[in-house]
């Protein structure tokens, strides 16, 4: 599904901030990428999204070279992702509801075959009763909450999770992991960046570990 | 998704004890804020400078059509005093001839009292022109199916009488056309300058939301979005706003239109308004003149749309 074969990213004429990575993501896998802060976890989930392009090696998603992939394909892969971002990235005029349902408007879905399931989703992560609000009168967990729905809401093959648990209580955490597993259970393949050490001892899964601009994996 | 507490859930009972208007239809771009109401009543006052100047033209245009109407369909002999000829003579001479052409609907020989009326502008009232050589005039009504050969009936009149002339206003005419032209195409120029502002203004207040959208536009892309989304988005938009903005330009210039010839018809007894009407008739344009300001104003909507339109893809394409 993923693979990167020698990537290397640098940043204009600066120092190479990720060296020689190597790794896979299979279908249906589950894996944990972690690291110290500014390891360049969240960098290499950009390259993998395809927001940034390596100054070498080869990325290989779904199949394809991204090197070569036509914009169409590019907007294809993306609809076949979906993606936490560390800082939610919620559109702030819309509201839950609106933000939620973003990746099925741009498919140019009807609202009415999609709102229950909208909803039904927002209230599975306790959000049922915030679905008007707007992103600036919410707390950091409802908008992290928001931000795993709307990543879940289009049924991705590939979910990138970037702190997904860091706004939340624990209980809540442990229940958002729940719900990851079970999306694996159910054939999505799931990646999430943490450094949160409790997270990753509630489900043991193989860990890309990312130090120094190097990505070893520890299984 | 199946989630553990509502996947035995039946479908028809999902919608039921839902919110009617969950969806505020909001725009995913987010371009009526303050940049935008600026640029509607940038777009609201140049539509209304372009629907003005639209305005002026056709009623340049109609004015034009009337004095060539009126001018071209009369012909005028004058017939000047000679000292050795009866002037009385030759003008009843002159009506005859012109009366002979077939073209001729009608021919009215202005009597003396009325010819001297027409000097009292320039040399006051209460003078005796009786020993003036003021010339007579002879008007002639032409049909309007049938063109008179003005050559050979000019030749025939000098034979005729030596000191009768054939004025067919050609050269007033010429004049006027002239001039009416020059007002048309100053009125397109300044509309096609004021479009092309409106474009300008557009494309700058496009690049101004697509920077201040920036992060909306990054998450439209991760959700999926192509840039053919996004840019339709841009371009609906915008192109409310240019209808918004046409609309109030619009309605702004025909009030205003209507207002000057309210006006106009209430001072119509000056002679400063006589001679206006003179040039320009009623201050009227028109069913055309209203048209051109309705079409103004959907260009500027359509300009509006479509500029944004190629801006965003431009924009997006130099991101990629």
């Amino acid at each position: 599904m993923v693979r990167f074969e020698n990537v290397g990213l640098r940043y204009g004429m600066g120092p190479e901030v990720l060296k020689d990575i190597n790794f896979s993501i299979e279908p249906r896998s589950f894996q944990y990428l972690t690291g110290p802060s500014g390891a360049g976890k969240t960098t290499l989930m950009r390259l993998i999204l395809m927001a940034l392009k390596p100054t070498r090696g080869l990325v290989n998603l779904f199949g394809q070279d991204v090197s070569r992939l036509e914009p169409d394909t590019l907007t294809a892969f993306r609809r076949r992702m979906g993606v936490v971002f560390q800082d939610f990235r919620l559109l702030d005029h819309l509201t839950v509801y609106e933000n939620v349902a973003l990746p099925l408007r741009v498919l140019g879905k009807e609202e009415t075959s999609y709102r229950a399931e909208v909803v039904e989703l927002l209230r599975w992560v306790g959000l049922g009763e915030r679905m008007h609000a707007v992103p600036p009168v919410l707390s950091g967990g409802e908008k992290q909450r928001a931000a795993i729905a709307r990543a879940l809401i289009s049924r991705p093959e590939l979910l990138l999770a970037d702190e997904p648990t860091g706004n939340v209580d624990p209980g809540l955490g442990r229940r958002l992991l729940r719900l990851f597993m079970e999306l694996q259970s159910l054939g999505t393949a799931v990646l999430i960046a943490t450094h949160d050490l409790n997270l990753m001892e509630i489900y043991d899964a193989p860990r890309l570990v990312l130090a120094d601009g190097h990505l070893h994996v520890d299984a | 998704m199946s989630t553990p507490e509502t996947s035995d859930r039946e479908p028809g009972r999902k919608e039921r004890g839902l919110p009617a208007n969950l969806r505020r239809d909001q725009p995913l771009v987010p371009v009526d804020n303050v940049a935008g109401r600026a640029l509607m009543a940038v777009i609201a006052i140049l539509t209304f400078l372009a629907s003005l100047s639209a305005g002026a033209a056709v009623l340049a245009a109609r004015a034009s059509d009337q004095w060539r109407g009126a001018i071209s369909n009369e012909m005028t002999i004058q017939v000047r005093p000679d000292s050795h000829r009866k002037i009385d003579d030759d003008v009843a001479r002159a009506v005859m001839l012109a009366s002979g052409l077939k073209e001729v609907e009608s021919v009215r020989a202005v009597p003396k009292a009325e010819s001297d009326k027409l000097l009292e502008p320039w040399l006051g009232t209460g003078l005796d022109l009786v020993e003036l050589p003021v010339p007579r005039l002879i008007v002639l009504k032409l049909r309007t199916d049938a063109p008179p050969d003005l050559a050979g009936f000019g030749t025939t009149l000098r034979r005729e009488i030596p000191t009768a002339t054939l004025d067919d206003h050609r050269l007033w005419v010429r004049r006027l056309s002239a001039m009416a032209g020059t007002i048309i195409a100053t009125g397109f120029a300044i509309v096609l300058l004021v479009l092309t502002a409106a474009a300008l203004a557009v494309a700058f207040a496009t690049r101004g939301a697509m920077a201040g959208s920036r992060d909306s536009v990054e998450v439209l892309h991760f959700v999926g979005a192509n840039d053919d989304f996004i840019a339709r988005e841009f371009q609906s938009r915008f192109i409310r706003l240019g209808l918004r903005g046409g609309l109030f330009g619009g309605l702004a210039a025909i009030a205003t239109i209507g207002v000057l010839g309210f006006l106009a018809s209430r001072w119509s007894a000056t002679p400063e308004a006589e001679q206006l009407q003179a040039l320009f008739g009623a201050f009227e344009i028109g069913w055309t003149g209203y048209g051109a300001v309705i079409l103004v104003a959907l260009v500027v909507a359509v300009i509006a749309g479509l500029v944004s339109r190629f801006t965003v893809r431009r924009h997006l394409r130099m991101l990629a």
